[in-house]
């Protein structure tokens, strides 16, 4: 076999075995009956699509839909100015500091929610120092809060929506700046009429990248949410690994694929309006 | 005479420890097509940066029309560049690019839209208002660009090495028409460039720089004829040079000279003493060849040898290795008394150059 | 320009990202087991965990899924980037686009995904499960990377040696590999970081009998406190603290 071969095979096979071929078993299964025996079984049917809009699911969905939701504009909120910052830095301290951005991860995620229990608990970090201080009482009921989730899902997710941002902004010709300055724009002008528009794409592959998976962190909820504050992950989890009702699952599964299609397609739009190129090789990662 | 539009006195600029400018003046004509001419590095591109407030000047004032604007930040100045780059926003059409200036200064739309359209009329891209950049061609960009900048009717238009992006034809062309829009809008245009073709072919006036420093300002005909240093003398056109010995004073600014072993009459500008050492500049096309045979035995020349020779078309140039060693670049028209001059490699030639047509300058250490 | 504005945000970003694992590793070196009470230097979670023989293998074993996918995906996914880069073939235009989907989807789709074609194929749940999941998550992070490094490639090298008679084997034994040697160590480093990070995907595809850390560790940290943590965490900070300094030791050592 020839070089070529090996490398084209090895690509296609693995591809498919282990991407495209699940894929369309997940389609498939979220259109069979339940079963609790079997995991799935024939006929097919709608019939978990339609359980979608159940008010305990439809309400949990929103609910997910809002955490992340929140969750994705805070970033949005942080991450923006940060990645300005530093991606007007010169080459070197730019990919120091987002390196070092990055060393976090090294400790497993679930460490780190957990640390963030210790944090917000109620013999954690920001009580005991407010305690000590003397400005409150008792300690405040900060963890098992939708709060607490949204810190949490924040903290693990903030990195990937600078990431985007930091390369968007690289690519802003700083010449269009000055020429926006040579025009007569202000401070304000420049930033409404020239930088936020062409790092839209940016913002929403950040955006992308946060809220999508934020929908699926059922362990942040979990440890930091406690049984009120729940994640669509949960609730897939819930049914995969627990009641059981794959074709339920599968289908809430594909309602986040669609979801995921629909923001693709808007990222396509914003940079098809700065008539740049979306795809692999060219996104904003 | 015209007012002067914009002055620039003792303009001193430093880029990390570097100091790019040091000293500057300059002083231009309102209404002018005025071109800053010189190598990469010699500052040009600064001095038009500060002027347009992208850059801050250490030291120094300018002043536009009598006021000052060096302390004014650049989207306060009304002075428009066309860029280098173009530098068009991708997220916007044509329309809105050129319409930009216009909205920053809260002008109202019912003012903005004759507007634009007369300055894209002016340009000649009516029809293309609704395109983006990318759909457009490097020449068309450059007109919207132009486009964008006059719209807004600044004092003072600077041009930063703008058609340089362009290929040969197209950028004849542009240089064509932007001497038209100049004339027809009555703006004062500052040009930027390395290209002392198109410094001479598009100018008014032109101040050619080097290392930050002012090397000389004139018309193109005075640039190009009467150069005052080596450098200018080398930086437009080629030049051939010839080292002389004055010998004595013949009368108003004539002297008999030693150049390089032939004694000659020099017409030259200043005062000068027995024994001063001065430089004679001669063009390719101030020179004169002729065979051998034909040289007259009454005239002092030079006599050398065919190295190279080029037919461009319009002109035959030619490489002659003089006895002394020194190597002449002579540019000949084909006319109605020589259709047919040609010379083959290695020939005998008699060259001199016409009597008056010499450009003298005193002696230059480097 | 850079104000102080800006620079106190991106100060207490860090500090944002840094405090808890800050608290972790002082934690970890703490006598006393609750609270935020230093009682003294202690190496006794250290030893508690060293002994706790079921936490210390579900480490080993994440440590071991880890470098095992970061090493296939590497060479899984320059194989590829290699493929996409240079050949024609059909269906190219498929395969980047299943890769964009492992990208851009959220890990519990993909959890999902894999939970269902293991059970198809029959893939026992555990060792192999992982592994798979692992690699392929981690394929499209490579490949990018390599990818980008190829594309600044200059063509004419590999013209030039199929010139002098190199076949496609050995043209990227000598030329390329050599020369995308940066991208892919720093493919190994991001699929290690990948795999070591992973939650979700791990819950979905683990079984018994294979334990990992997220898994185990789960349990512990819903309830209450648990000292073994910090260790755990400040462990796996230093050893891929090294690996990078080694990474890089090497990346100078090449360049040499």
């Amino acid at each position: 076999m020839s070089f070529r071969q090996l490398a084209i095979g090895v690509t296609l096979a693995w591809l498919a075995l282990f991407v495209l071929a699940p894929h369309i078993l997940v389609l498939l299964t979220s259109l069979l009956s339940p079963d609790t025996q079997q995991l799935a079984s024939y006929p097919f049917t709608l019939e978990s699509y339609v359980r979608l809009w159940e008010p305990v699911y439809a309400s949990a969905f929103w609910q997910s839909f809002w955490l992340s939701l929140l969750t994705t504009g805070i970033c949005l909120l942080i991450g923006y100015p940060f990645a300005w910052t530093l991606a007007r830095l010169p080459k070197l301290p730019r990919a120091l500091l987002l390196f070092l951005m990055m060393v976090p991860f090294w400790t497993n995620s679930l460490i780190r929610t957990y640390a963030i229990k210790l944090i917000l608990g109620a013999k954690g970090l920001i009580n005991s120092t407010l305690l000590s201080l003397g400005l409150i009482d008792a300690p405040l009921q900060l963890l098992y809060t939708p709060f607490a989730v949204i810190f949490g899902l924040v903290y693990i997710l903030l990195p990937f929506m600078v990431l985007p941002l930091v390369t968007t902004f690289s690519k802003l010709d700083n010449r269009l700046l000055e020429a926006a300055r040579d025009l007569g724009a202000t401070r304000l002008q420049r930033f409404m009429q020239v930088i936020l528009p062409l790092s839209m794409p940016g913002v929403i592959a950040g955006s992308l990248i946060v809220f999508l998976p934020a929908m699926g962190m059922f362990y942040v909820a979990d440890l930091l949410g406690g049984a009120k504050n729940l994640l669509l992950g949960n609730i897939i989890k819930n049914q995969f690994l627990v009641v059981r009702d794959w074709p339920f699952g599968a289908a809430l599964s594909i309602t986040l694929i669609v979801l995921m299609g629909l923001l693709l397609r808007f990222y396509a739009l914003a940079n098809r309006r700065i008539n740049r190129q979306g795809g692999l090789d060219d996104n904003a990662l | 005479m015209p007012d002067s539009i914009l002055v620039l006195s003792g303009i001193t600029k430093r880029f990390d420890r570097e100091e790019v400018l040091k000293g500057f003046d300059l002083t231009i004509k309102d209404g002018e097509f005025f071109t800053l001419l010189g190598p990469s590095g010699c500052g040009k591109s600064t001095v038009l940066r500060l002027i347009a407030g992208l850059e801050q000047a250490d030291a120094g004032s300018i002043r536009l029309a009598g006021h000052e604007i060096a302390t004014l930040p650049a989207e306060r100045r009304p002075v428009n560049t066309v860029f280098q780059s173009y530098a068009l926003f991708p997220h916007m059409n044509v329309f809105d690019n050129v319409a930009f200036g216009l909205r920053m200064s809260g002008i109202a739309r019912e003012e903005i839209t004759p507007r634009v359209n007369e300055a894209l009329a002016a340009v000649r891209l009516s029809d293309y208002a609704q395109r983006r950049p990318h759909q457009l061609s490097g020449g068309q960009q450059q007109r919207v660009a132009i486009a964008r900048a006059v719209v807004n009717r600044p004092r003072v238009l600077l041009l930063d090495e703008s058609l340089s992006a362009l290929d040969y034809k197209l950028r004849r062309q542009m240089q064509i028409e932007l001497k038209q829009l100049q004339r027809k809008l009555g703006i004062t245009f500052i040009y930027v460039t390395h290209d002392q073709e198109e410094a001479l072919s598009m100018s008014d006036r032109v101040l050619v720089m080097d290392q930050g420093r002012a090397m000389q300002i004139g018309t193109p005909r005075e640039i190009y004829e009467e150069p005052c240093n080596l450098f200018v003398a080398r930086f437009i056109g080629e030049i051939n040079i010839f080292s002389a010995t004055i010998l004595r004073p013949l009368g108003e600014y004539r002297y008999l000279a030693q150049v390089n072993g032939v004694e000659k009459t020099l017409r030259f500008e200043q005062q000068a003493a027995a024994g001063d050492e001065v430089h004679v500049l001669l063009r390719p096309e101030d020179l004169r060849v002729e065979y051998i045979a034909d040289a007259p035995v009454d005239r002092s020349g030079y006599v050398g040898a065919v190295l190279e020779r080029n037919y461009t078309g319009q002109t035959l140039d030619s490489l002659i290795r003089l006895e002394s060693g020194q190597d002449l670049l002579v540019s000949e028209f084909f006319n109605e008394d020589d259709p047919d001059i040609d010379y083959r490699i290695g020939e005998r030639v008699w060259v001199d150059w016409v009597a008056g047509w010499e450009h003298v300058i005193a002696k230059e250490s480097w | 320009m850079i104000t102080p504005f800006k620079w106190s945000l991106v100060g207490l970003v860090f500090v944002y990202l840094y405090l808890p694992i800050a608290i972790l590793v002082i934690n970890s070196f703490n006598e006393s087991k609750y609270g935020f009470e230093w009682k003294g230097f202690s190496l006794r979670w250290y030893e508690k965990l060293w002994h706790n023989d079921a936490l210390m293998q579900a480490f080993t074993n994440s440590l071991l899924i880890a470098t095992l996918a970061a090493s296939a995906a590497t060479v899984i996914g320059t194989l590829m980037a290699l493929a996409v880069y240079r050949y024609q073939f059909h269906m190219k235009k498929l395969a980047a686009g299943l890769l964009f989907v492992v990208l851009m989807s959220p890990d519990i789709v993909l959890a999902i995904t894999f939970l269902v074609i293991f059970i198809v194929l029959g893939i026992h749940l555990g060792f192999w499960s992982l592994l798979i999941s692992h690699i392929t998550f981690c394929l499209p992070f490579v490949v990018i990377t390599v990818y980008a490094q190829l594309k600044g490639f200059d063509r004419n090298l590999l013209e030039a040696a199929r010139d002098l008679g190199a076949g496609e084997w050995r043209s990227f034994r000598t030329i390329v590999l050599p020369l995308v040697m940066p991208a892919v160590i720093a493919g190994w480093l991001l699929s290690f970081t990948l795999s070591l990070d992973d939650v979700i995907i791990s819950t979905f595809v683990t079984g018994p009998g294979f334990e990992i850390l997220p898994i185990r560790v789960y349990s512990m940290v819903k309830v209450g406190v648990s000292p073994e943590v910090n260790v755990l965490a400040t462990l796996l900070l230093a050893l891929s603290l090294i690996l990078v300094m080694v990474a890089a030791l090497l990346g100078r050592m090449r360049r040499k």
